[in-house]
């Protein structure tokens, strides 16, 4: 029997998803910055309607289900988040994010409808990289920065930003950390877990955007774009976005030490918070010791190794060098989840054959570390997978009598139990439904299989590589469905089947 | 008699030959322009492309352009990346951007670049498309020769949008309401 879902609940709901709204509307003051240090008039007025529309809504949504304390104590919207309330309020923020988050988008005139401007703020919450965005060379760069501060906010998690710097002391901020696909505390409290995951990004983000704008001057770029693209590649790119300034993406700067910079830190946005945090602390072996490093670089070379030998096949990038820039960074990119490009998206199905394709989509399904930026299975999970074949090979083989245990090593040994295996299949399985599914409905349209199955995990996946499905005038049920697939691939499913039980406990369910 | 008779067929003759090489010099006359017109078609279509091709049309036909000399037209967008005695600028045709490698100089005339606050300059570029340049790690590119302004760019003037900035006073009024609403019900 199934229980409708008591006022209690709902409005748990509301308050902290008023919260979060309002700590995301205030994140919208950057752009704004921004724009009045560039004299943008225009861009910094869609910025203002953004941040009054969210602030409204938060404002609203807070008064509405605040229920003051009867006695000394606190009133029920202040108490402690069950896990089912705790999913919802994730799963609902997301969405009210790319709602919220696509007003300014769609106010700059850049994006056909409302619908596309929803995609793109998806996109880059979710840090695909897929986009339907017009014109993006005459973009302001307040709606710019907006694009790629996006990445950078849903990379790190939308609730981890509330839960730094807006909500204080809520006792069920584990449940929301938990909601964003981040199931690993690296220090003992989540509010100094995700200060830390902050510290890191800015870092990084300082370091990053040296590097990238002094190659970018060096290339010949003006300062002041040079630094201004460094900032927004790096945020792309550590969080594993995708997206760039300009329409060409990574090809626009023609450079080689600029791909390899990206390339390096794309690989550190896709490993582990808790890798960061060891070798922050002088730790430098665990890197090496690490399951998912290796099963990283083991997939990458598996991987590489079947898209060089399909391009090779069909002579595309006769020189090594070529076929470093292209195909390898192609596949890094996908592997990654990020989505840059150095070559066009119709170049993927007029000069690459399936067997290249295929290479990049098992990178593409197969993605980074676990409480990474990344999306997609992930290299625990396929680590696992192995270490639990590898495991049963060995109970076969090995006499009845003897005991067989394995051993992996997530930071710390751990002997392999059930549990977390039928947890990482689970997983998986519902990973490859969505890629199908996805695949399914673009076949649907009319698009052939290896095309539909390349965009379908891209999104899914929260690649952002594309081959030239992604367009503004594809369906829009298309859009809807990659829309959903970059929301449940990037909340881990765990949330949105959360959500899901509770619209059908809110129709069917019994008092 | 014989010589009367020789002479008179032999008239007859070049007679005959004069009307029949006037039947057959304008035929002559037609496979020689048939001739040339195919072999000015065959330069063309294989080598050159004398009319401007659009980057949709290069990008989709890549390796049917490639190591030919195209004319692609667009506008130059973002920066002027010198690199020696060389520059890299890209240039849009309202479909995408491909990137120019140009000896520097052919740049000079380039006053204005593509961004928000600015229309770059129209260019016609003539120039040896790639589909994967061995020379830039792979670049779909084209190899400038020649590089001819079509029409100047403009500084885009930027006028304030008075519907957007009632509609930010009206929200404004709206979320102090809705502020002063929560305040009081918190208290």
């Amino acid at each position: 029997m199934i229980l409708k879902p008591r006022l209690e609940d709902i409005k748990i709901i509301g308050y902290y998803l008023g919260k979060i709204i309002l700590g995301l509307g205030l994140t919208m003051l950057i752009p704004i910055i921004i724009g009045l240090a560039f004299g943008e008039i225009n861009p910094v007025l869609d910025f203002l309607i953004g941040i009054e529309i969210a602030l409204i809504f938060g404002l609203i949504l807070i008064k509405l289900c605040f229920t003051p304390p009867l006695r000394a104590g606190a009133g029920f919207t202040e108490r402690d988040l069950n896990w089912m309330q705790g999913m919802i309020v994730v799963s609902l923020s997301w969405l009210a994010a790319t709602v919220l988050g696509a007003i300014p988008l769609y106010l700059s005139g850049h994006w056909k409808s409302y619908l596309d401007a929803c995609f793109d703020a998806m996109s880059g919450f979710a840090t695909t990289g897929l986009v339907l965005v017009q014109d993006l060379d005459h973009l302001s760069y307040t709606h710019n920065l907006w694009r790629h501060l996006i990445m950078f906010i849903g990379g790190q998690g939308i609730v981890i930003v509330a839960l730094s710097f807006f909500v204080r002391g809520v006792s069920g901020s584990f449940k929301m950390y938990v909601g964003e696909a981040r199931d690993e505390k690296i220090l003992p409290n989540v509010i100094h877990t995700a200060r830390f995951i902050w510290l890191v990004s800015v870092v990084y983000l300082i370091l990053g955007t040296f590097a990238l704008g002094t190659v970018g001057v060096l290339n010949g770029m003006k300062p002041i774009n040079a630094f201004f693209h460094g900032a927004c590649v790096f945020m792309a790119a550590f969080d594993t976005g995708g997206f760039a300034p300009q329409s060409q993406n990574i090809l626009y700067y023609h450079s080689l030490p600029f791909e390899i910079i990206t390339i390096i830190i794309m690989l550190l946005g896709a490993i582990n918070f808790k890798m960061h945090y060891h070798l922050w602390m002088g730790n430098r072996r665990e890197i090496f010791k690490n399951i998912e490093t290796k099963t990283l670089f083991i997939t990458i070379v598996i991987t590489f190794c079947i898209t060089a030998f399909g391009l090779t096949q069909i002579g595309s990038y006769p020189k090594a060098i070529v076929l470093f820039r292209k195909g390898f960074y192609q596949l890094i990119s996908g592997h990654t989840g990020t989505g840059f490009m150095t070559i066009y998206a119709r170049q993927f199905i007029n000069e690459w054959n399936q067997l290249a394709l295929v290479g990049v989509i098992c990178a593409m399904a197969f993605g980074g570390a676990v409480c990474s930026t990344t999306g997609a299975i992930k290299m625990l999970r396929i680590g696992i997978i192995f270490k639990a074949l590898l495991e049963d090979i060995k109970r076969i083989i090995m006499p009845e009598n003897a005991v067989v245990i394995q051993k992996l090593h997530p930071i710390k040994e751990i002997f392999l139990e059930d549990k977390q295996v039928r947890s990482a299949l689970l997983i998986t399985l519902a990973y490859l439904v969505l890629y199908g599914l996805g695949a399914i409905i673009g076949m649907l349209f009319g698009y052939p299989f290896l095309n539909s199955l390349f965009e379908s995990t891209s999104a899914a996946a929260n690649v952002g590589l594309s081959c030239g499905i992604t367009d503004v005038n594809m369906p829009a049920t298309l859009k809807f469905t990659y829309i959903f697939q970059m929301w449940a691939g990037r909340l881990e499913f765990m949330s949105i089947f959360t959500l899901i039980g509770f619209l059908v406990a809110v129709i069917k369910g019994r008092r | 008699m014989k010589t009367a008779k020789l002479q008179a067929y032999s008239v007859e003759r070049r007679a005959y030959s004069q009307k029949l090489s006037a039947i057959r010099y304008p035929l002559n006359a037609k496979i020689l322009r048939l001739l040339i017109c195919s072999f000015a078609f065959f330069i063309l279509h294989f080598n050159c492309y004398a009319q401007s091709i659009s980057s949709t049309e290069l990008i989709n036909n890549a390796k049917q352009y490639d190591g030919k000399t195209v004319v692609y037209e667009g506008e130059v967008i973002g920066d002027i990346m010198v690199r020696g005695d060389y520059a890299w600028i890209n240039v849009n045709d309202g479909q995408n951007a491909i990137g120019i490698w140009t000896d520097k100089d052919l740049t000079k005339d380039i006053l204005y670049t593509g961004s928000h606050k600015f229309k770059g300059d129209w260019i016609e570029v003539t120039g040896v498309f790639h589909r994967a340049c061995l020379e830039h790690g792979g670049d779909l590119d084209i190899h400038a020769q020649a590089v001819r302004k079509v029409r100047p760019g403009r500084q885009i003037i930027e006028r304030l949008n008075i519907s957007k900035r009632n509609l930010v006073f009206v929200l404004l009024g709206v979320l102090c309401l809705v502020w002063i609403l929560k305040q009081l019900k918190l208290r």
